[in-house]
């Protein structure tokens, strides 16, 4: 049987702990003079028993995690393990696959994101996103940033918010005399920074980050990463990465994905284990896990 | 090489060396020969199949500026059409009728044409068999011949249910759908060629799908889309056939209006003056050639100008 070892929950506070039904005891862990985060922390996504199906094909097999505020979560594993599929259930892009089934719950801030009511436009508008290719929409810089805000209805001073978006995506300095060029003109890493301030104009409360840097060089990769630990101060993220040693890094919680293959052949992703960063890296409960991190496959 | 006190080895190194040299040289040469003269035979056919090509279209061009390049005047295109003189007719009535159709068919392609594409490439779920029916039927349509629109005009649109009458009107719907399934195709491969990562990371802001079309994906399809509506326009200028069937009038001496009274266009107007037994009209067809040529010309360019403009230079 799995064990989905979860350490330090603490489900949120008011409405959302009546909605939200966390049957996993809590654990209080003493504050580590390396670890200056609050004990108690909201979470803002909680995962029960996600399964997702291409047509006839399960591509993931029941998920149960929380995503807790203001932290980096990431989500790590093989190949074809299901992370990006998770990913993109966070903010209901596998609607536009239209043979993709999805199965359990999902709870934003308590409110079920498959619920009946619930408008996909309005989760993206929340739940923001950084794809693994930089994927600048072939306009300027400026109406690169200007776009969502603009769709969504954003009355205020434009400039302001474009410089402010740039300011946090830590692009400001590089591109300020350079607003009306090309966002295609840029290098990859800037593109990508340009995607991130893009996903941060539109002031969302996730940033999903799918393989930001897999694209991109390691000095790119560097300032990116600066860049999440600065941004997680206002934006809880989630990341999708390849790169162990990326998500030991910057991730606060580590959740590992494995591939399980069945009768046929084919290839089910599941959690395999769920804990914060420093725990899974260096004292794993998992055999999987550990082979995963110390290479033995992957 | 000195060879006086060099080793017997060292001579063999030079010989081999020079020998691999020669040898290798050779087969460089040998395959860039033969590749060169294949090379030269192919270029030659292609530019002799571009020559005919511009001598068909040059050969016009000369032949309709010899014959009727001394009745060029301003009076062709202020005069009225005339069977009797022939000296002081003039195009201008059928000019005008020709903008007008031409004119009313933009109209009516550019929102149907575009929203159809619209539809189908980013609505329409095509696992449902009637959105592939009509897929299939569109891409037919582009192929029926002119005059089965005429007949279908006359039927429907100047008789029958919308009963226009032999208006301007009329030659204008018929037209555009006869052109029309050009047009929903060209806007469909140039939809389809924006790349799904756009609209992707436009969807994933929160925009909802019009807003994407509008803001993103329509704004890069418009050199496509424009493309398709230049090939339509230049189709519909040219078409007298159905155009006859429809009303197109070979005599008309007012200027037309477009939902009332007969109307002309220029090809049909060539056409009858082409006809004519007497010298003089037909210098005056081919004064009307070309006029036509320019008035063609002058569309042409206004459109690709505005290509131009909207051509991005990402």
């Amino acid at each position: 049987m799995r064990d989905v070892s979860i350490v330090e929950p603490e489900t949120g506070t008011k409405a959302e702990s009546a909605a939200s039904t966390n049957s996993i005891p809590d654990v209080r862990v003493s504050a580590r003079a390396a670890d200056r985060q609050p004990l108690t922390r909201n979470v803002v996504i909680d995962v029960r028993g996600l399964s997702v199906l291409y047509g006839d094909f399960l591509a993931v097999h029941d998920v149960t995690l929380p995503i807790y505020e203001q932290q980096i979560t990431a989500l790590i594993g093989p190949s074809g393990c299901g992370k990006s599929t998770v990913l993109r259930c966070f903010n209901r892009m596998n609607d536009l696959i239209p043979s993709a089934k999805v199965r359990g719950v999902i709870e934003y801030h308590g409110v079920d994101l498959y619920g009946d009511k619930v408008d996909p436009v309005e989760v993206r508008r929340r739940i923001g996103m950084v794809f693994q290719k930089p994927n600048p929409f072939p306009k300027s810089i400026y109406d690169n940033i200007a776009f969502g805000p603009s769709v969504l209805g954003f009355k205020g001073n434009m400039d302001d918010l474009v410089e402010e978006s740039l300011r946090k995506a830590a692009l400001w300095d590089e591109v300020k005399d350079k607003l009306d060029e090309s966002g295609m003109a840029i290098s990859g890493g800037q593109q990508q920074r340009l995607c991130i301030a893009r996903a941060v104009a539109t002031s969302p409360d996730v940033v999903l980050m799918d393989e930001p840097c897999s694209a991109l060089d390691p000095i790119s990769t560097l300032k990116i990463e600066e860049l999440m630990l600065e941004l997680k101060k206002e934006y809880s993220i989630i990341i999708v990465t390849h790169n162990m040693q990326q998500a030991a890094r910057v991730s606060d919680k580590t959740a590992f994905f494995n591939v399980q293959v069945g009768e046929e052949g084919q290839r089910t992703g599941h959690l395999v284990e769920f804990s914060p960063t420093e725990e899974l890296f260096t004292s794993p409960k998992q055999k999987d896990t550990e082979d995963y991190i110390t290479g033995r496959f992957g | 090489m000195t060879q006086g006190s060099v080793d017997p080895g060292t001579k063999r190194v030079a010989i081999a060396t020079s020998g691999a040299r020669a040898a290798t040289l050779a087969a460089l040469q040998s395959s860039s020969q033969r590749d060169k003269v294949v090379h030269t035979v192919f270029i030659s056919m292609m530019l002799f199949a571009l020559g005919l090509a511009l001598l068909g279209l040059a050969s016009l061009i000369v032949y309709m500026a010899v014959e009727g390049g001394p009745r060029l005047e301003w009076g062709l295109l202020t005069g009225v059409p005339s069977t009797i003189s022939p000296e002081t007719a003039g195009f201008r009535t059928a000019i005008l009728g020709t903008l007008y159709v031409v004119g009313g068919v933009v109209l009516l392609i550019v929102p149907l044409g575009v929203g159809a594409a619209i539809y189908m490439e980013e609505y329409a779920d095509n696992s449902r068999w009637w959105n592939r029916l009509i897929e299939l039927n569109i891409q037919n349509l582009a192929g029926v011949p002119s005059i089965v629109f005429g007949i279908l005009g006359l039927a429907f649109i100047v008789r029958g249910p919308l009963s226009l009458g032999f208006v301007a009107a009329s030659g204008s719907l018929t037209l555009a759908l006869l052109v029309l399934p050009t047009v929903i195709l060209a806007a469909r491969e140039a939809i389809r060629a924006v790349p799904s990562s756009i609209t992707d990371g436009s969807l994933a802001l929160g925009a909802t799908l019009w807003q994407t079309i509008k803001g993103q994906v329509l704004p890069s399809a418009i050199p496509g889309i424009l493309t398709g509506i230049i090939l339509a326009v230049a189709r519909a200028i040219g078409e007298a056939a159905p155009l006859l069937l429809v009303g197109a009038v070979t005599f008309v001496t007012f200027n037309p209006k477009f939902f009332a009274d007969g109307y002309s266009t220029l090809p049909v107007m060539i056409f009858q003056y082409a006809n004519r037994p007497q010298d003089e009209f037909r210098i005056l067809a081919a004064a009307g050639v070309i006029v036509m040529l320019i008035l063609v010309l002058l569309m042409n360019s206004l459109a690709v100008w505005l290509r131009d403009r909207f051509e991005r230079r990402w």
